[in-house]
């Protein structure tokens, strides 16, 4: 399966396949365990779309390496973005789900790539409307650079060098049907 | 799904997927007023003037905290101390609010289609909070939206509104929306109540309460709008809630658990019996709050719409 690409956007290379992808959430899973000492007052939250679906997916690694279910929530950062006008498609607002108090815990929000940092920008300031969390870190699955805000990610799936005329495509089963990460160029 | 319009005038002209959306965005709204800090800065830096020809609290509020929870600014005109008085027309009202930059006009008019004629006056959003007897688009969308929630869906639901339909832009809103997502609908009122030719709208009707309260999953009990009654015609207090009141006594013989609505205010002992408005099988609070959250879905959309430049013109 995957995505129907319009005809001047062409795929130029896979850089991550199903394996590599689980590996990448294991790899990450371990590290924020050990970055905070286990899974006390951790929670993860994830950016919807494809990162809340990450995020659940790093919670089950949770509990496969340390028996624990850590709490998972989900954030829509529609409301809080700088660039409503700016995208071409017009995003759709979703639900926010976040069923516990995230109060002095250590959160680490989950996204599939970072690049300028605005989206993050947005959810760090979603988030604190929820409360005041002890600390907020940031995972994401792939880190494309050309970064336009100061921030950065506490754990990273894979480093991928891009260019601007790039797009980096995150396909996850639960939406796309399958699990890889593809360099798009646009044409 | 893509909203385009600049306004929302009426739901006659919305298709059910344009509706869909709505209800849909107000359910993600409705999780932004279940948080401790109800607002999101969705709309910062924007201008809402609630622009009121008739006196409204209800709806008036509701939309001014609908604007207040997305971070917008709020002014409200009351014409009755306003240059409207001094005889300036609806037109100029409208330019020189546009002039002065608001981004949305929230209207209340007393003459039908005085929004769709303001709406093709100016470019800034024209949401309309009810024209005369012919639509009030936010109050039917916020009765479906709490249908929904409470029964999952619309398709095949049966739905009876009760009362003045005449004189009843909340039950022509209401029929559109409904008929256009798959309800059942089925009007209940005296003859005098009912205007001609209103099974086009695909409805059905009725002047027997027990039969509308007889198969409905729901009814939609109107206010009875006694000042409207200029010509002596309608029937008396006492005399319509023999006929036409919603009391539980007649409830007996109705499902158990059908959901009772009303956009109020509440004409108590007259279309309703107090012991339903209060009883358990009454939505009514629940639906004030919920108008909140598609008030927020409609100033979203329709401000989104005129950012982005994909607005049709009209």
């Amino acid at each position: 399966m995957g995505f129907l690409l319009p005809k001047a956007m062409k795929e130029k290379a896979k850089v991550l396949d199903k394996g590599g992808l689980s590996r990448s959430l294991m790899r990450i899973a371990h590290e924020i365990l050990e970055k905070n000492k286990g899974t006390t007052q951790l929670c993860l939250i994830g950016i919807r779309t494809r990162g809340a679906y990450l995020a659940k997916r790093i919670a089950e690694c949770i509990y496969q390496i340390d028996n624990v279910r850590v709490p998972v929530g989900a954030l829509d950062i529609t409301l809080y973005r700088d660039d409503l006008t700016l995208v071409a498609e017009q995003p759709v607002v979703h639900k926010t789900e976040i069923s516990f108090d995230i109060g002095n815990k250590n959160v680490v929000l989950v996204d599939d790539v970072l690049y300028t940092g605005r989206t993050i920008r947005a959810a760090l300031d979603a988030l604190i409307d929820f409360g005041r969390p002890k600390n907020i870190q940031l995972a994401v699955l792939i880190d494309r650079g050309h970064r336009e805000l100061p921030i950065r990610a506490d754990y990273v799936g894979k480093n991928i060098p891009t260019s601007r005329n790039e797009t980096v495509e995150v396909r996850i089963a639960e939406v796309d049907g399958s699990d890889e990460v593809a360099i798009i160029e646009k044409g | 799904m893509r909203w385009t319009r600049k306004d929302l005038l009426g739901l006659e002209e919305l298709t059910a997927e344009e509706i869909e959306l709505i209800l849909d965005t107000a359910e993600s709204f409705k999780e932004v007023t279940t948080r401790e800090i109800k607002k999101v800065p969705a709309l910062r830096g924007k201008t809402v003037v609630n622009l009121f020809y008739e006196p409204s609290t209800r709806t008036r509020v509701s939309f001014e905290i609908a604007a207040k929870r997305l971070s917008a600014d709020v002014i409200n005109i009351a014409t009755e101390t306003s240059s409207v008085q001094k005889g300036e027309t609806l037109i100029d009202t409208g330019t020189n609010i546009e002039a002065l930059k608001a981004d949305i006009i929230v209207m209340r008019h007393n003459c039908s289609g005085a929004a769709a004629i303001l709406a093709r006056h100016v470019g800034i959003s024209v949401v309309n909070a009810g024209d005369g007897w012919h639509e009030h688009p936010t109050q039917a969308l916020l009765d479906m939206f709490t249908l929904k929630e409470k029964l999952g869906r619309i398709k095949d639901v049966q739905v009876s509104i009760v009362g003045d339909i005449a004189h009843s832009r909340v039950a022509r809103s209401n029929i559109w929306g409904l008929t256009k997502l798959g309800a059942r609908v089925m009007v209940c009122a005296p003859e005098i109540l009912i205007p001609p030719g209103i099974e086009r709208m695909g409805v059905e009707v009725t002047h027997s309460i027990e039969k509308a309260l007889q198969d409905a999953d729901a009814v939609n009990v109107l206010r009875m709008q006694f000042e409207r009654d200029s010509h002596g015609a309608f029937p008396s207090h006492l005399e319509y809630f023999q006929k036409f009141g919603i009391t539980t006594e007649r409830l007996e013989k109705a499902k158990k658990d059908i959901l009772i609505m009303h956009p109020g205010p509440l004409n108590r002992g007259i279309e309703i019996e107090s012991s339903v408005a209060d009883g358990e099988n009454s939505v009514i609070l629940e639906q004030v709050t919920n108008g909140i959250a598609v008030r927020m879905a409609v100033l979203f959309l329709v401000s989104q719409a005129r950012d982005s430049g994909n607005a049709d013109p009209h």
